[in-house]
C-alpha cells in the first residue's frame, strides 16, 4: 500500500483500530487545546503554558521511580499522567507565587520555573537511566511524543481524557469568555476571576499532561498557542474565535496523527505542530479580515488617501506642498501638472475637499454628539456619513456665518 | 582532611573536572550577563525561544554542509536564532499579538521542523540528537593531556584544551565589551525607550544587537553545556540578583557571582553528590546546574533584601 | 499665480513663516492601524513661548508630541525644529515622557535617572564622571530633590518622580522643552514647583510646550494654547484662542457649558 493510500485510509479511520483511536484522541486533544488556549491567549498569558509543560518532567520521573519502587510497571500511563499533573501544578503555583510575592515579572517567573523544573527532570531521568529496572526506556519519548507502538489501553486513555477535556472547555466556556473579554466586568457579575484563571490554567495543564505521550512536552504548548493566534485572524469576536481555535486545533491534531500513522518513523508531535503552523501561515497571509495581504493593501490605500486629502487641502489653501509622496500622488492622479501647478481637475477636487472639510468643522461645532463625529476617519465625505437634512442644516449655518446665500 | 583536599584537587581533578567547571562557569556567566537586560526589558523568554531554535539551526547546518564540525554548526545555530527573532517580530506585527504568543508560535514551529528534518535525514552515522542539544556534554569535556596543575603552564598541554573553553572565553570577552561600551545606551533605553529615542539612541538597533549578543551567548554555551543551562542562566541568576540590590551595576555583579556559584555547586553535586548517597553513577551536570540556580533563586525570593516591589509598573 | 503655486512649482522647501521657530509642524498624521490618532495637524510654536496642548482624552495630544519627535512613526507630515529636521536639532530639545510610561521598579537611584539627561555631553563609549554628578545634583536642587539623590526611584511619590523627570530634562540644558502631562497625578506642592521651574525657563528665553489636561490652570500657567481633537482646532495666544467656542468645538458635548463658564476664559 502506498503512503497516499494509507494516508487516505487513515484519514477515514480505515487504518486499524489503534491508529483510529490515536487520531481521534489527538483530534480531541487539539480541540480542547485550541479552546483552552484561546482563553489563555486572550488573557495574554500564552507562555504560562510553556512553564506548565516543562514542569511536567520531574513528575514523570518521580512517578516512574515511585511505581517501580512499589513493584509496579513504571511506564503505566495514568500514573505518569498523575505525576506530571502534580509537578506541573506545583510549577504553575510557583509562577503565581513568584509574581505575587516578589518584584519579578511573570515572564521571568515562567523562564525560571520552566528551566529549573526541566533541569530537575533531566537529573531524575539520568538517575532512572542508572536504575536496574529494565523497562525504563521510553521516558525520553515524553520529550517529543510518539505514537509508534502505543498500547491500545494508552490510546483509549488519551481518547477518553481528550473527550473529558473538550467537555470541560464546553462547560466553562461562558464564564471564561466573560473573564477573557473583560475581567473587571466579569467580577461585578459575581464570577471569581481568580478561580476562573486557575481553571483556565488547569485546563492547559490537563491538555498538557494528556498530550505528553502524543506531542511531547516541548511542543505541546504549540497546541495551546498556534490555534488561537490563527483564529484571531478570522474574527474580532470572542465567541467565534474560541470556536475557530478549537476547530483548528482539532484538525491539526487529527491530520497530524493520521499523517504520522502513515509514516510511522516520524514523531507525531512535530507533524501536528507543523500542520497547525500551516493553518497559521495561510490565515496570516490570506484572511480578508486581518491577514497580512489585506492589511497591507488597506494600509497602502489609507496612506494614499491621507496624502491625497492633505495635498488637496493644501492646494485649496494655496499652501506649499513639501511632501514628496503627496506631490507624487497628486501628479499621478492628474491633480497637478508635472511642474506642480494645479490642473483644472485638481482645482475642482481641492475645492470639493475644502468644502467637505468646512462642513465637517461646522458639524463638529453644531452636532458634537452625533455618532458620525465619533466614527469619522478624517477622510470620508460627509455625504456618506450624515443625512441630507443634517448637511442642509450645516450648510445653512455656514451660510449664515459667512453671509453668503445657502 | 588536608590530604583529602589535596588529593581531591590533584592531577585527576585537573584532568577530569577543571575544564568542565571552567567551561560551566564561562557558559553560565556569558548567559547571565545579557540576561540582566533581558529581564529588565521583560524579554526574559527570548532566551528560552533562542535556545529552542538552536536545534533546527544545527540540523540545517548539517543538511547544508554535511559535516558536524563546530564552526558551521554554530553559524547555523546563530542564524536560526536571528531568523527566529525576526519571525517573532513579524508574527507580532502581523497578528498584533502579545510577544509571548508570538514567541511560542515561532519556537515550537522551528523546533518541530528541526526534529522532523533530523528524523527524515540519515543522521544515524553522526552524533547529533535532540538530547545532546538539550543536555550538552559538560562531563565529557575533559583535559586529556593534563598531568596536574603544572600543565596550565605547558603550551603543549594547553593546546589540547577542549576547544569549547577558548571559544566561550572569547565570547565572554565580547559580551563584556558590548555591555561596557554601550553601558549608557543599554541602561537608558531599557529604562525609558521613548526618552532614549528622543535623545538620539537608536533603540531598535540596540535592542536587536542585544538579542544577537544573546544568541551568540546561547549558541556558544549550548554546545558545551546544553540548552537547559542556557535558559536557566539567562533567567535565574539575573532574577535572583534583582532581588538582592536596587542598582543596575550591582545587580550585574550579583548575577555573575550567582551564576558562578550555580555552575560550581551544580557540577560538584552532579559529579560527587550521588556518591554521598552511595550511588556509583553521576547525574546530568547540566540539569543539576539548572536545579541549583533554581534553588538560589528560591532563596533570593524568600530572603533577598530587595525582593519586594516598590515602584509602580509601567502602564504601557 | 499665487505664492503657494510658485513654491510648489519650484518644488523646494521654502518656509516663509518663522524660519527657525522652535517647532513648525505641517500636516502631521499619525495612525494606529487605519484610524488616525492625529490627522493633518499644523502647528507653529514661537520662540520663548509657553504653550499648552489641550484636548479631550484620546484626542492625540501625546501622540502629537511623540510623532513630532519621531518616537513613533508618522504617516505623513513635515516637522522642523529650529528650521531643521529633528535629528539635526536634537541637542536643543528636551523631552519629558509621561511618568507612567516607564517602569519605576527599574534598579536605579534618583541621580542615575538625572545623569541620563547628560547623555549628550558624555560621549560615546565614555562613562559619567564626577563633574556630571555635580551637574546632576544642581538640577536636582532646582526641583527641590537634592536630598533624594541616592534614593531608589521606586520609593518616590508620583510628584517626586515627576520632579526627577524634570531634573533630567534640565540636565539636557536644551532650548526647547516638550513635556507630556507633567501635572498628571502630582501633589499641589510639586505642581507649584514645576510651574516655577518652567516659568524660569521661559524667563531665560527658552520655549516650553506641555500636554495639559487641567483647563482651570491654562490661563494662569501658559501664554499660548494648541487645541487638538485628532485635528487642530485652534492655535494662538491664550487671550484670543482659549475661548468658549473653541473649547466647545474641541471637547464637543463632553464639556458642560457650566464648566466652561467657570473657567477664566478670555
Amino acid at each position: 500500500m502506498s503512503f497516499l493510500d494509507y494516508f487516505i485510509n487513515a484519514l477515514f479511520l480505515q487504518a486499524g483500530y489503534n491508529s483510529a483511536l490515536v487520531a481521534v484522541g489527538a483530534g480531541l486533544l487539539g480541540l480542547a487545546g485550541g479552546g483552552a488556549g484561546a482563553f489563555i491567549f486572550l488573557r495574554k498569558r500564552a507562555l504560562v503554558s510553556d512553564a506548565i509543560s516543562h514542569a511536567t518532567l520531574p513528575g514523570v520521573g518521580i512517578a516512574f521511580m515511585l511505581m517501580v519502587a512499589l513493584g509496579g510497571d513504571g511506564r503505566w500511563l495514568p500514573g505518569l499522567i498523575i505525576g506530571s499533573a502534580i509537578s506541573s501544578g506545583i510549577g504553575l503555583l510557583m509562577v503565581e507565587w513568584i509574581t505575587r510575592q516578589t518584584r519579578l515579572t511573570e515572564d521571568a517567573a515562567i523562564g525560571a520555573v520552566l528551566s529549573v523544573f526541566f533541569g530537575l527532570g533531566i537529573v531524575l531521568l539520568t538517575i532512572i537511566q542508572t536504575m536496574s529496572s529494565g523497562r525504563q526506556a521510553g521516558l525520553e519519548n515524553f520529550l517529543l511524543g510518539s505514537t509508534a507502538g502505543m498500547l491500545i489501553s494508552e490510546a483509549t486513555t488519551i481518547a477518553i481524557a481528550g473527550a473529558l477535556a473538550t467537555a470541560f472547555v464546553f462547560m466553562l466556556r461562558r464564564p471564561m469568555t466573560l473573564v477573557a473579554f473583560d475581567p473587571e466586568y466579569a467580577a461585578t457579575t459575581g464570577i471569581n476571576v481568580r478561580h476562573i484563571d486557575l481553571a483556565m490554567m488547569g485546563l492547559a495543564l490537563i491538555v498538557t499532561v494528556i498530550g505528553l505521550k502524543i506531542v511531547g512536552l516541548i511542543l505541546i504548548v504549540a497546541l495551546l498557542i498556534i490555534p488561537p493566534v490563527t483564529a484571531r485572524f478570522w474574527t474580532n469576536q470572542v465567541g467565534p474565535m474560541i470556536g475557530i481555535a478549537a476547530a483548528i486545533g482539532g484538525l491539526a491534531g487529527y491530520i497530524g496523527a493520521v499523517f504520522s500513522a502513515a509514516a510511522a518513523s516520524l514523531p507525531t508531535g512535530p507533524i501536528i505542530v507543523l500542520v497547525a503552523f500551516g493553518f497559521f501561515v495561510f490565515s496570516a497571509l490570506f484572511s480578508p479580515l486581518r491577514g497580512g495581504l489585506a492589511s497591507a493593501l488597506r494600509h497602502w490605500r489609507f496612506q494614499r488617501r491621507v496624502h491625497r486629502r492633505q495635498g488637496l487641502l493644501a492646494l485649496a489653501r494655496r499652501e506649499p506642498i513639501y511632501d514628496g509622496f503627496t506631490l507624487r500622488i497628486l501628479r499621478q492622479s492628474g491633480m497637478i501638472r508635472p511642474d506642480g501647478v494645479a490642473t483644472l481637475r485638481g482645482k475642482t477636487a481641492s475645492q470639493k475637499a475644502a468644502h467637505d472639510e468646512a462642513r465637517w468643522a461646522m458639524a463638529r461645532r453644531i452636532l458634537p454628539d452625533d455618532s458620525a463625529i465619533e466614527r469619522y476617519d478624517g477622510l470620508t465625505p460627509i455625504e456618506d456619513m450624515m443625512t441630507q437634512d443634517q448637511i442642509d442644516e450645516i450648510d445653512r449655518v455656514i451660510a449664515e456665518q459667512t453671509g453668503a446665500p445657502a | 582532611m588536608i590530604d583529602n583536599l589535596i588529593t581531591a584537587l590533584g592531577a585527576e581533578f585537573v584532568q577530569l573536572s577543571l575544564t568542565p567547571i571552567v567551561i560551566g562557569i564561562l557558559g553560565a556567566v556569558a548567559c547571565a550577563l545579557p540576561g540582566n537586560f533581558l529581564l529588565l526589558r521583560r524579554q526574559a523568554l527570548i532566551g528560552d525561544a533562542i535556545s529552542h531554535v538552536v536545534l533546527p539551526g544545527i540540523v540545517a547546518a548539517f543538511l547544508v554542509t554535511g559535516t558536524i564540525t563546530a564552526v558551521p554548526m554554530m553559524i547555523g545555530a546563530g542564524c536560526a536564532a536571528i531568523v527566529a527573532v525576526i519571525l517573532i517580530e513579524i508574527v507580532k506585527r502581523l497578528g498584533r499579538v502579545e510577544p509571548g504568543a508570538a514567541m511560542g508560535l515561532v519556537f515550537t514551529t522551528l523546533f518541530a521542523a528541526g526534529v522532523l528534518f533530523l528524523e527524515m535525514t540519515d543522521t544515524s552515522s553522526v552524533h547529533i540528537d535532540v538530547q545532546h542539544a538539550l543536555l550538552g556534554n559538560l562531563e565529557s569535556l575533559i583535559w586529556f593531556d593534563a598531568e596536574g596543575w603544572q600543565s596550565l603552564l605547558d603550551p603543549v598541554a594547553l593546546a589540547t584544551l577542549p576547544p569549547q573553553l577558548p571559544r566561550l572565553a572569547v565570547v565572554l570577552v565580547g559580551i563584556v565589551l558590548f555591555i561596557t561600551l554601550f553601558w549608557k545606551e543599554l541602561k537608558i533605553s531599557t529604562f525609558d525607550a521613548a526618552f532614549a529615542e528622543a535623545i538620539g539612541i537608536r533603540t531598535r538597533v540596540l535592542g536587536f544587537a542585544l538579542v544577537v549578543v544573546t544568541a551568540i551567548a546561547a549558541v556558544a554555551a549550548f554546545d558545551a553545556v546544553g540548552s537547559i543551562i542556557v535558559i536557566a542562566m539567562f533567567v535565574c541568576p539575573p532574577a535572583a540578583a534583582r532581588l538582592m540590590t536596587n542598582q543596575l551595576g550591582r545587580q550585574i555583579g550579583w548575577s555573575v557571582a550567582l551564576a558562578v556559584i550555580s555552575a560550581v555547586l551544580g557540577y560538584v553535586f552532579a559529579g560527587y553528590g550521588p556518591g554521598w548517597f552511595g550511588s556509583p553513577y553521576a547525574v546530568s551536570a547540566a540539569g543539576m546546574i539548572a536545579t541549583i540556580s533554581g534553588i538560589v533563586l528560591l532563596l533570593a525570593c524568600l530572603f533577598g533584601p530587595q525582593r519586594k516591589r516598590t515602584g509602580q509598573r509601567a502602564e504601557a | 499665480m499665487s505664492n503657494a503655486e510658485l513654491i510648489a512649482e519650484a518644488g523646494k522647501i521654502v518656509d516663509v513663516a518663522a524660519k527657525d521657530a522652535p517647532l513648525t509642524v505641517r500636516g502631521l498624521t499619525v495612525s494606529y492601524g487605519n484610524k488616525p490618532a492625529v490627522f493633518s495637524v499644523d502647528a507653529s510654536i514661537p520662540a520663548g513661548s509657553m504653550t499648552a496642548i489641550i484636548g479631550p482624552n484620546g484626542a492625540g495630544k501625546s501622540t502629537f508630541l511623540k510623532g513630532t519627535l519621531g518616537v513613533i512613526p508618522r504617516l505623513s507630515g513635515e516637522i522642523r525644529i529650529f528650521g531643521k529636521p529633528f535629528h539635526e536639532a536634537r541637542d536643543r530639545v528636551a523631552y519629558v515622557p509621561q511618568r507612567a510610561s516607564v517602569d519605576w521598579d527599574f534598579p536605579a537611584r534618583v541621580i542615575d535617572v538625572v545623569l541620563m539627561g547628560l547623555y549628550g555631553s558624555v560621549g560615546l563609549f565614555r562613562f559619567w564622571r564626577a563633574r556630571h554628578r555635580e551637574q546632576a545634583m544642581e538640577c536636582l536642587d532646582r526641583v527641590g530633590m537634592a536630598d533624594f539623590a541616592t534614593r531608589q526611584i521606586g520609593q518616590l511619590s508620583g510628584g517626586q518622580q515627576q520632579r526627577v523627570f524634570l531634573a533630567r530634562a534640565l540636565a539636557q540644558n536644551a532650548e526647547f522643552y516638550l513635556l507630556d502631562e507633567p501635572f498628571a497625578g502630582v501633589d499641589a506642592a510639586t505642581e507649584r514647583a514645576i510651574v516655577a521651574v518652567l516659568k524660569d525657563l521661559k524667563a531665560e528665553g527658552r520655549t516650553v510646550v506641555c500636554v495639559h489636561h487641567d483647563l482651570s490652570t491654562v490661563a494662569e500657567y501658559f501664554d499660548r494654547v494648541l487645541l487638538i481633537n485628532v485635528r487642530r482646532v485652534a492655535e494662538g495666544p491664550v487671550d484670543t484662542t482659549f475661548t468658549a467656542a473653541n473649547l466647545q468645538e474641541t471637547y464637543g458635548g463632553r464639556l458642560a457649558t457650566t464648566h466652561i463658564d467657570e473657567l477664566r476664559l478670555a
